[in-house]
């Protein structure tokens, strides 16, 4: 398989990444570069194979059913949350208007 | 006394904990190379020496009133920018986080502090770790301290890459701006610099670090790991890095093993597997000699040498450049413009519009090339032939190795293909640049603990590296083969100070 201009301009705006037409047409090379390279992938026989879901097996844990079971992961750190934000207004993260 | 920067980790620690040094001392000593050397290496994004000095004279002060000490105490070191530092800024080398002052502490960075540590800075690397040369970072590339001999002896002064994405780490250690410092690996990217730069790394088992704070870019492969002179010290780096974080789920609930007490070079009864499928054609003939002398090594130290094949091998690299993509696409969405970084508002644009246009400022090249490889293996119509099929081709790379280990304990192989080529070498050809990965992403699939350690020089005067890759949670069995290699290479070479 292969892209175009097209197709780039599609994952481009999938990705939310905006490319100028010069980036597109240089992208397209490099990717169609890449993706006939992995292409050899198709060759192995994965009959019954399952895909890798976890590395080294592991149990998911399910944490503690208590408010604020983990300090640095819970609630109630509004301003550090913010902080870094480009455009922090009244306690709220700003963006430009969604709704005309 | 002999100047303070030339120590290893072990021997700072053991100075200030018996007295021969302050950690004050120690810290300052650092402190001034890294100043000196930033101009001419750039292996800092951020210096922070006021931050060491404040680690120091914590440990001064307790080793004066008697209190216990950690294991790294008095001992500063290189951040990777990659792991979130409270109150110093934590960038991926991406401009996209530029300024962005982390809140809070990695798992990593913190268990470092309370053993003792100290940071002398943030360390550059790849842009989101996306990278084997460090010219990705988007605050100028890393120059490697090594420089090639011509054949007359005269010195090249050629730049030559760092490796990476921790090129900053292995740049920073190999100049001996800090003694050791974090890396991490997701594809080689403890492994491959340390080779480039004669030093140690080690990349442990997918889990035994939490990720906690560390910037993702392909979750199930990234782990941290150390990046120091010699096997001990990594050992001693990793025992106070490593153990169970609830704030991560993949990470491993074991015990941390007392690494550096059970090194042991004698490798008597352990059997080591030399994956036939490693010996590519066209094989570097240094990296292939190195390769040979590793093995005569290992044997000398008492190992039992058989050959083992890796089926897979060759599909271990295209695999990785599926998953690792698709990883990163997912994990970069989070740069919008909203939380933290950049934000890019044209005039008049909306909300979808402000995310492009952040996102296309905010990224570097090989980020966009990477984010837009994920997407499209990952979007409608392509996901089960490229990311399904790569998810089970790498459960039969996984599968290759532990057949390999039902016949083996250890694995030993070259680290990279060449030693450090010059930078601007490779970085027109993405393809070119991903084969630098070819023996260092098989162990990664797998989620298997492996280091590269010192092997030599090759005969343009710069280093090799032999990478051993053990069993799941064998770390020691690792770290005893790299020492047992470590003491028979006799690797004491270091580049001479031209910065």
């Amino acid at each position: 398989m292969s892209v175009d201009t097209a197709t780039v301009a599609k994952i481009a705006s999938l990705a939310r990444i905006k490319l100028t037409e010069a980036e597109i047409a240089g992208m397209v090379p490099e990717l169609n570069g890449i993706l006939a390279w992995v292409e050899q992938l198709g060759e192995v026989d994965v009959t019954g194979v399952e895909p890798m879901t976890a590395v080294i097996p592991n149990v998911l844990r399910l944490r503690a059913d208590v408010v604020n079971a983990i300090p640095e992961t819970s609630g109630g750190v509004r301003d550090a949350v913010l902080a870094n934000a480009p455009a922090a207004e009244h306690g709220f993260f700003g963006v430009p208007k969604v709704i005309e | 006394m002999s100047n303070l920067t030339d120590l290893k980790l072990a021997e700072i620690r053991d100075g200030v904990a018996g007295g021969t040094f302050s950690a004050t001392e120690v810290a300052t000593a650092f402190n001034a190379a890294v100043a000196e050397a930033q101009g001419a290496l750039n292996a800092f994004i951020v210096t922070t020496p006021d931050v060491a000095l404040k680690a120091a004279a914590r440990v001064d002060a307790d080793r004066a009133a008697g209190k216990a000490l950690g294991k790294l105490a008095g001992v500063p070191i290189g951040m990777k920018d990659l792991f979130a530092t409270k109150g110093v800024q934590t960038t991926a080398a991406s401009h996209i986080l530029e300024g962005f002052t982390p809140e809070y502490e990695s798992t990593v960075s913190q268990k470092l502090w309370d053993a003792g540590a100290g940071m002398l800075g943030k360390l550059n690397l790849d842009q989101f770790a996306m990278g084997s040369s460090n010219e990705t970072s988007a605050f100028g590339r890393v120059i490697n301290p090594w420089r090639r001999k011509a054949a007359d002896g005269s010195e090249d002064t050629a730049p030559l890459a760092p490796g990476g994405s921790s090129g900053g780490s292995s740049a920073a250690i190999a100049a001996h701006l800090c003694p050791a410092a974090t890396g991490t690996d997701t594809g080689g990217s403890i492994r491959q610099p340390a080779a480039f730069t004669g030093i140690s790394g080690i990349k442990p088992t997918y889990g035994r670090c939490s990720r906690w704070g560390i910037v993702a870019f392909a979750s199930s492969l990234d782990q941290a790991g150390p990046m120091a002179h010699t096997v001990r010290d990594c050992a001693i780096m990793l025992e106070a890095m490593a153990g169970f974080d609830p704030k991560d789920a993949t990470s491993l609930d074991l015990p941390v093993p007392a690494w550096e007490a059970g090194l042991s070079a004698d490798l008597r009864g352990k059997k080591v597997g030399i994956p036939r499928e490693y010996r590519l054609d066209g094989l570097n003939a240094e990296v292939a000699k190195s390769w040979d002398e590793g093995v005569a090594w290992l044997k000398d130290a008492g190992a039992e040498v058989v050959e083992i094949s890796l089926p897979h091998t060759k599909y271990a690299l295209p695999t990785y450049y599926i998953i690792a993509p698709a990883e990163a696409s997912s994990n970069l969405a989070r740069y919008d413009g909203v939380r933290y970084g950049l934000r890019d508002l044209p005039q008049g644009a909306g909300l979808q519009d402000m995310y492009a246009a952040t996102r296309a400022a905010g990224f570097g090249s090989e980020v966009k090339r990477r984010i837009l490889m994920g997407t499209y293996v990952l979007s409608a119509g392509f996901y089960d032939a490229y990311y399904t099929q790569a998810q089970k081709v790498r459960t039969l790379i996984s599968r290759d190795f532990a057949a390999a280990f039902a016949t083996c304990d250890i694995i030993l192989a070259p680290t990279a293909p060449s030693s450090a080529f010059a930078l601007g070498e490779k970085s027109d050809d993405p393809l070119e640049m991903y084969l630098n990965d070819v023996f260092s992403v098989p162990a990664s699939l797998a989620g298997l603990p492996a280091m590269s350690v010192p092997s030599g020089l090759d005969s343009s005067g710069l280093p090799l590296g032999l990478q051993l890759i053990g069993k799941p949670f064998d770390e020691q069995g690792v770290l005893n083969a790299g020492l047992a290699i470590e003491a028979r290479a006799n690797f004491t070479a270091r580049p001479g100070k031209w910065w």
